[in-house]
């Protein structure tokens, strides 16, 4: 569990995939860090993206769209409802990519502190394979590749979800 | 598609990964390298191949398993393109985090602002 490194698990039957890392800061930090419109660029999108906050209503009900550039400043565009807030502990919201809508995704995130560090978990959770799929289709092919290399790499990233 | 509880076993992702270093095996030689009996190596070997992970070639008596990159595709986008954006996204809080904690940490007393 040392801080800076993450997991990734996939799970199928509930067609989720969980990430998991630990910072070495107090979870009001980090909460602040994920939610505050003033750090949200400078995490939330790749890093050669630029990433604008168009606006981020965190409470339940409230909305959130974000609009990524490329480095050719092409547009994408993502958006989705807050679904629960409890500060600073727990985030649920759904996520929309505009260049190909309806595939809803929910985003459950929970923050947990531990020894002064904060345990970060992240649920993508798809509603159907379809819509897993459907991202996949959705444009965003970057490395795609069948290299061994690769796969061997992802093999040992996948873990079973017990 | 069962793509993904067949390789959230230990043994078929070793398989795969025996697979993906060494090339085409035969089921004998893929035997070999697991403890387990080589009936329940072939049952793996079955489950992969039913999930179309690996394809098999029959070569006179023998049977010959290789992996089916087409198949490892989608898979491979999906959980390559999320683990990596995850990791990024999480590369940069670590760095927000210590900047912000760098200036927290001026004009507080140095007890508090020394590290562990």
């Amino acid at each position: 569990m040392n801080s800076g490194t993450s997991n990734l698990v996939i799970n199928e039957e509930l067609r989720e995939i969980i990430m998991t890392r630990t910072f070495d800061a107090p979870r009001e930090l980090v909460y602040r860090v994920w939610t505050d419109v003033q750090y949200i660029p400078r995490w939330w999108g790749p890093r050669e993206y630029k990433t604008v906050v168009e606006k981020n209503d965190v409470q339940p009900g409230g909305l959130w769209r974000f609009i990524q550039y490329d480095p050719k400043s092409n547009e994408f565009a993502f958006n989705g409802e807050y679904r629960l807030v409890e500060p600073p502990e727990k985030l649920v919201y759904t996520f929309d990519y505009e260049g190909n809508p309806g595939h809803i995704i929910v985003e459950t995130v929970t923050f947990e502190e531990k020894d002064g560090q904060t345990i970060v978990t992240s649920i993508d959770r798809f509603q159907t394979m379809d819509d897993l799929h459907g991202m996949l289709e959705a444009g965003m092919e970057k490395g795609a590749t069948d290299s061994y290399e690769r796969l061997t790499e992802l093999l040992r990233e996948v873990q079973r979800v017990r | 598609m069962n793509v993904y509880s067949a390789i959230a076993d230990p043994t078929r992702r070793k398989i795969l990964e025996l697979l993906a270093e060494r090339g085409p095996l035969p089921a004998a030689a893929i035997a070999r390298q697991f403890q387990i009996s080589p009936p329940a190596v072939s049952q793996h070997l079955k489950t992969l191949r039913e999930a179309n992970l690996v394809v098999v070639e029959k070569r006179a008596q023998q049977r010959i398993y290789s992996i089916n990159t087409g198949a490892m595709h989608d898979l491979e986008v999906w959980a390559g393109r999320m683990a990596q954006l995850w990791k990024q996204r999480f590369d940069a809080i670590d760095e927000i985090l210590a900047a912000e904690k760098q200036k927290t940490a001026v004009g507080t007393s140095p007890e508090a602002a020394s590290p562990e």
